[in-house]
């Protein structure tokens, strides 16, 4: 059993993140980190560089979760990443950051997140970007 | 006097506001494909070549230009940025410019690289302007014998002098030649490589034949590499420079200037030697050797500088001599052709309004070029977060309605297929592109004037060296083919000579083609090409 958290290098990412960290350490389960690409790009803001990588993972070792960092580029969208790895971990939880959508953006680009919402098996727990005070 | 009101008429003419919109669509268009990896000016023009059966000439040289230059520039952005060269021509930028940005120093390497080209950029057209009637005046007297060596000496430097291995680039040669015989016989009319397809004895259509090599091979080979894992590009503000900056600038720009004209205009010019040997002589001169591997701002002034002045130096035999050096100016010479204009020596003669507009605006679009790069460079590298199976199906997509747009027949479609896929074969096995598109442009030009030769002389082949520049130019093309014969003997008699090459077979193979062009020391020029090709996506591409 485990958590999935997808996470984007912006705000959004890093409140899902925490919130999954404080789930796993809650629960003491396996947290699988997804970071993925469809690499079609050349450039991804979206996919965190590998020092970024480095310290979520001595971050998660210094709190004692056991962990899972994945960056898969497989030309899959976000959403299907995610979706897989819950399938193939078990997961019992998925967190996801979400951000806001104007309607025409969602008409045209899609959303991930409602896509993982209405597909997942498990429980979603959705969180908002922290608020700046 | 003249050159300048000829040029003065030229302004008029590019300033009206018409020509100066194409030029500036050409401007953004070329940086926007510079910037990107793997789409060079050459494939642009190809693309847009249909459009000249409704644009003016002037309007659409004006843009085609424009597309020319701003390759250049938008081929630094990514180099220094991303340390994928955007263009073959900005690779050497890459080795010290990716190292500033990484020091923080990306907003300076930027602007030492846009305020090179447009220097190097203007004085190579002022020269460009300069030169070329002089070499007009000296064109016209040739003859046929002494103009079809010069194609013929234009045609083997490019294909033996530039890219690493003699046999492929003979290969594409053969390819280029081979398609460009297809359809009816000029002087007897006899059908040749037609194989009973009546279609096919018109010969086959320029823009398609470019079009299928340059815009769907390079689909085809992206869509087969589409996969792999995203780069993160250098965050950059405004560019600027400070003053030690412009002082350890202006020297380089200017040298590189000097290296990068004569090479461009030269038959096997091409933009990377003079990139290569600017790079070299800018480690040799400088007073900050020990920042040359950590971001030296001359390893980026020089080499871009000598890339933009090389394009101007492309157009002058491009202009002059009808001969074209690289494949935009290849295929900038079948726009000529698809327009009924005759290139060659009497082009300034009989379009000389045409011509002069041309030149004027490139001063334009270098002037428009710094204004666009200078405060946009960080919108530009926006551009590669582009996905790119929307871009390549965008190209395909403008591909098979240009090639179709041509004749109206379907068949046209199928010969893009076909061409295509050999593009992705070239790309796929390395052989260079150039050759092949030179082959089909000049091919049968060069055959014309085969053909006239022979028949002045009555079939005597002696009618072949009957001029003396002509002779000139086979003892040329006859060391050039021999240059590795000769290096290899010249190398068993010295064995102790050169001890560095014993264990290094495979470098000491590539030296002799290099030696030629470069004319300098070759060696470490040689590693450093070595060195960039390695992780370069688009070093195999086709020379802009």
């Amino acid at each position: 059993m485990s958590i999935i958290v997808g996470y984007l290098p912006s705000p959004e990412g890093t409140a899902a993140l925490e919130a999954a960290i404080t789930q796993a350490r809650k629960d003491a389960k396996l947290l699988v980190v997804i970071n993925s690409s469809r690499g079609d790009a050349l450039v991804d803001k979206r996919y965190a560089e590998n020092e970024e990588i480095a310290g979520i993972e001595e971050r998660l070792k210094k709190e004692g979760i056991e962990h899972l960092v994945q960056q898969p580029v497989r030309g899959n969208d976000a959403a299907s990443e995610v979706l897989q790895a819950a399938e193939q971990h078990r997961a019992d939880l998925i967190v996801i950051g979400l951000r806001r959508r104007t309607p025409v953006g969602k008409l045209i680009m899609g959303s991930t997140a409602q896509q993982i919402l209405l597909e997942a098996g498990c429980p979603v727990l959705a969180v908002k970007a922290a608020h700046q005070s | 006097m003249d050159v300048f009101s000829s040029l003065m008429d030229g302004f008029a003419t590019a300033l009206t506001p018409m020509n100066f919109l194409y030029a500036v669509i050409g401007v953004v268009l070329g940086t926007a494909v510079g910037v990107l990896p793997g789409l060079g000016p050459a494939m642009t023009v190809a693309l847009l070549l249909p459009v000249t059966y409704v644009l003016e000439p002037t309007s659409a040289f004006i843009m085609f230009a424009g597309i020319y230059y701003g390759g250049m520039y938008g081929g630094s952005t990514t180099s220094i940025l991303l340390n994928t060269p955007g263009e073959s021509s900005s690779v050497v930028t890459a080795i010290e410019g990716n190292k500033m940005a990484k020091a923080g120093r990306a907003a300076q390497a930027l602007a030492t690289a846009a305020i090179g080209s447009f220097v190097a950029g203007t004085i190579g057209t002022a020269l460009l302007a300069v030169c070329a009637p002089i070499v007009v005046k000296f064109a016209v007297s040739l003859g046929s014998p002494s103009y079809f060596a010069i194609m013929v000496l234009a045609l083997l430097a490019v294909t033996a002098v530039l890219g690493s291995s003699r046999l492929r680039g003979f290969a594409s040669l053969g390819l280029g030649l081979a398609i460009g015989l297809v359809g009816m016989d000029s002087v007897t009319g006899q059908a040749r490589l037609t194989f009973g397809q009546p279609l096919l004895s018109d010969g086959l259509d320029i823009v398609v034949v470019a079009v299928a090599i340059f815009a769907v091979g390079e689909a085809l080979w992206v869509a087969a590499h589409l996969r792999r894992t995203p780069l993160h590009i250098i965050p950059v503000g405004q560019p600027w420079m400070g003053k030690e900056d412009w002082k350890r600038s202006w020297k380089p720009w200017l040298r590189g200037t000097v290296l990068g004209f004569p090479f461009g205009a030269l038959p096997a010019g091409g933009a990377e030697i003079p990139t290569f040997l600017s790079y070299v002589t800018e480690k040799r001169l400088t007073k900050h050797p020990e920042e040359f591997g950590k971001g030296a701002i001359e390893g980026v002034a020089g080499p871009e500088a000598a890339n933009n002045a090389a394009a101007a130096g492309t157009l002058t035999p491009m202009l002059a001599l009808g001969l074209p050096t690289n494949a935009t100016a290849a295929v900038m010479l079948a726009a000529f052709t698809s327009y009924g204009i005759q290139p060659g020596p009497q082009l300034f003669e009989s379009e000389g309004p045409l011509v002069w507009a041309l030149i004027a605006s490139l001063f334009i679009g270098n002037f428009l070029l710094l204004v666009i790069n200078l405060p946009l460079a960080p919108l530009w590298a926006k551009l590669l977060q582009l996905p790119r199976p929307y871009l390549y199906a965008g190209i395909l997509f403008f591909a098979t309605l240009g090639a179709y747009s041509v004749n109206l027949q379907a068949f046209d479609l199928v010969i893009l297929l076909v061409l295509g896929a050999l593009g992705f074969m070239m790309r796929r096995f390395g052989l260079p592109v150039l050759p092949l598109i030179l082959g089909v442009i000049l091919g049968p030009r060069v055959e014309g004037q085969l053909r006239k030769t022979l028949q002045l002389s009555a079939g005597d082949p002696a009618g072949l060296w009957s001029e003396p520049i002509a002779v000139g130019i086979y003892v040329i093309v006859a060391i050039i083919l021999a240059w590795p014969l000769l290096l290899k003997a010249w190398r068993r008699s010295r064995p102790q000579a050169e001890p560095a090459f014993a264990g290094m077979p495979a470098t000491s193979e590539a030296d002799p083609d290099r030696t030629d062009a470069g004319g300098a020391n070759p060696h470490p020029f040689d590693d450093r090409d070595l060195d960039t090709t390695r992780n370069t996506a688009a070093g195999r591409q086709e020379r802009p």
